[in-house]
């Protein structure tokens, strides 16, 4: 069921997308109007949410250390596993953004008999994870050609780069075919691995429904069923100049691919899909771990409030301290008049 | 909202990285392409439309079909006229001016195709 209910959704999607191109001012609905609000909630969605993770105060450092801190100067230090400077913390992010090292590290844990716990590296995620993420990026940007004019070198050396191999009319995409493949291995690892099944839930499977179905019908559309990209590119292109007009014939299966990518822009900021903009605001990997070396002050803090040392809570405490038979560093004074103990209670 | 400094600035970034395609200095969408259409010739190879969609496809077809399978070099429209199975002595033969025709649609959606590293265009060929 938690597999189903989101393939169901993602399907309902499809449907009412080739239902709504069909009806007279549908497609205008789901090519001009839609994308628009889609885009305006994605965008408000994205700065909501962050400005929201912002009101958290952190005032302390969260080191999760993967790597010797910064200690005695014999000691080498893993500046960038646990950095102590701002040039160590831009090198993490740096490779935590661009190649997932967190995500190298992973581990598994096998039982074998004995029983013996063992530990190994498991590196397949953080491969598959990398290539989705990078051909992702690259088809993104390839679709620049229909939203700008004139068009940007560097998406005609993408094009060029990614047809390298020249195989079949219209030129084949390597990233099509790698994506397709990462997508299909980050479901399957959470449908045949037991315990990652054991913890998916329908918000782990919607979003690579999801993304499945927009590739899918954008590999479609170039290579099986062929559209009118010049049709296409003039209605993207108003959408980018807000004059945005829809001529000629363009297929249902373009309606349906715009609509699957509007909803995915919906949700985006709603979902685990903010990790985009979360990976950054990580305070575990964002900052330096120089607890021992700088204070920090609680910017919270209340100023009215003075340090209460344990000496002075003593002081005033002592004769409770003493009459509940707590132990007090400095006893009572010898003889304590019975009308002090008499008024303290008071 | 704290990390002021750091997060406003990210934030602007991220909108105008989103949004290039519309302060991008894009010429206005109504340049639409208009390819020329061939004075002599009323009707292409294929329906217009299919011609619009997948001429690629069709030009593919026939490469396969003449130099691995040994098809005909020639064919006929619906209307019986014949032309040449051919990309440089067909196509460029009614769509004589590459630069207005093909070019035209193809620097609009930036396509580039191959073939002429080693097919020759219209005017080099006479
Ligand atoms: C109506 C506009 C239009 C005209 C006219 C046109 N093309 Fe195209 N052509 C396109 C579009 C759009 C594509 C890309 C389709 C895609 O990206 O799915 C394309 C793709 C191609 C491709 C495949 C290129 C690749 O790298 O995938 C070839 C080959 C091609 N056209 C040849 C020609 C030739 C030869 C002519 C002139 C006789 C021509 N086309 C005229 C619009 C046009
Ligand atoms: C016999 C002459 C002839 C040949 C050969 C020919 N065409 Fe055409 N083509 C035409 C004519 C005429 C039109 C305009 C048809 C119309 O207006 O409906 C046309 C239209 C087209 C269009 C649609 C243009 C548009 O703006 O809608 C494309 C694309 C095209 N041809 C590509 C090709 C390609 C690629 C080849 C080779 C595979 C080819 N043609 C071979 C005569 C020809
Ligand atoms: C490496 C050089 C090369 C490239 C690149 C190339 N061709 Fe060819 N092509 C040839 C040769 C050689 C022939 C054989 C000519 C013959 O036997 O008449 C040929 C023949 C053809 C033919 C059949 C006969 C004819 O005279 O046209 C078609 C159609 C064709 N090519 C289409 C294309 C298209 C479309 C592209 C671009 C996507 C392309 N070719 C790219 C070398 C090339």
């Amino acid at each position: 069921m938690r597999i189903m209910s989101p393939l169901i959704a993602v399907l309902a999607l499809v449907l009412v997308a080739l239902v709504t191109a069909q009806v007279p001012g549908g497609q205008a609905l789901l090519g001009i109007i839609l994308p628009y609000l889609a885009f305006a909630l994605f965008l408000g969605g994205v700065v909501y949410r962050v400005q929201h993770w912002a009101k958290s105060p952190v005032p302390f450092r969260i080191p999760t250390t993967c790597g010797q801190a910064n200690s005695l100067p014999w000691i080498k230090q893993n500046k960038l596993d646990c950095p102590s400077t701002k040039a160590g913390v831009i090198g993490r992010m740096l490779l935590e953004v661009l190649l997932f090292r967190s995500l190298f590290r992973n581990t598994k844990a096998e039982i074998y008999e004995g029983p013996k716990l063992v530990y190994g590296s498991s590196k397949f995620l953080w491969l598959f994870a990398l290539l989705f993420h990078y051909c992702f990026l690259v088809i993104i940007l390839r679709h620049l050609r229909l939203f700008m004019d004139p068009i940007p070198g560097f998406v005609a050396a993408l094009e060029f780069g990614d047809g390298f191999f020249q195989i079949g009319l219209p030129v084949f995409y390597q990233t099509d075919a790698i994506f397709l493949g990462a997508l299909a291995f980050l479901f399957l690892r959470r449908v045949l691995l037991t315990n990652i099944r054991y913890i998916s839930l329908p918000a782990d499977y919607f979003p690579l429904f999801l993304i499945s179905g927009i590739a899918i019908t954008g590999i479609l559309m170039r290579y099986f069923l062929r559209v009118d990209v010049v049709a296409i590119k003039q209605l993207t292109h108003g959408l980018a100049t807000f004059s945005p007009a829809i001529t000629g014939q363009i297929g249902s299966i373009f309606f349906v691919h715009i609509f699957l990518v509007c909803a995915l822009l919906i949700y985006l900021p709603f979902s685990k899909l903010m990790h985009m903009a979360g990976v950054f605001m990580s305070p575990t990997r964002n900052m330096m771990n120089n607890s021992r070396m700088v204070r920090h002050i609680n910017p919270w803090n209340d100023p009215k409030i003075k340090p209460h040392s344990y000496a002075s809570y003593e002081d005033e405490f002592r004769e409770f301290m003493v009459g509940a038979d707590i132990p007090v560093e400095k006893e009572l004074p010898a003889q304590p008049a019975e009308e002090e103990v008499a008024k303290a209670v008071e | 909202m704290y990390g002021k400094g750091r997060i406003i600035p990210a934030l602007i970034l991220f909108l105008g990285l989103m949004t290039t395609p519309m302060w991008y200095k894009s010429g206005d969408a109504g340049k639409m392409p208009k390819p020329e259409k061939p004075k002599d010739y009323t009707e292409c190879v294929a329906p217009t439309a299919y011609m619009r969609t997948s001429h690629m496809v069709l030009l593919n077809e026939w490469r396969d079909d003449i130099l691995r399978e040994g098809g005909s070099r020639v064919g006929k429209t619906a209307n019986g006229t014949e032309y040449v199975r051919s990309l440089q002595n067909g196509c460029m033969k009614c769509h004589n001016d590459k630069k207005k025709f093909c070019d035209a649609c193809h620097n609009y959606t930036s396509v580039k195709p191959y073939c002429w590293d080693c097919h020759l265009q219209p005017k080099e060929a006479m």
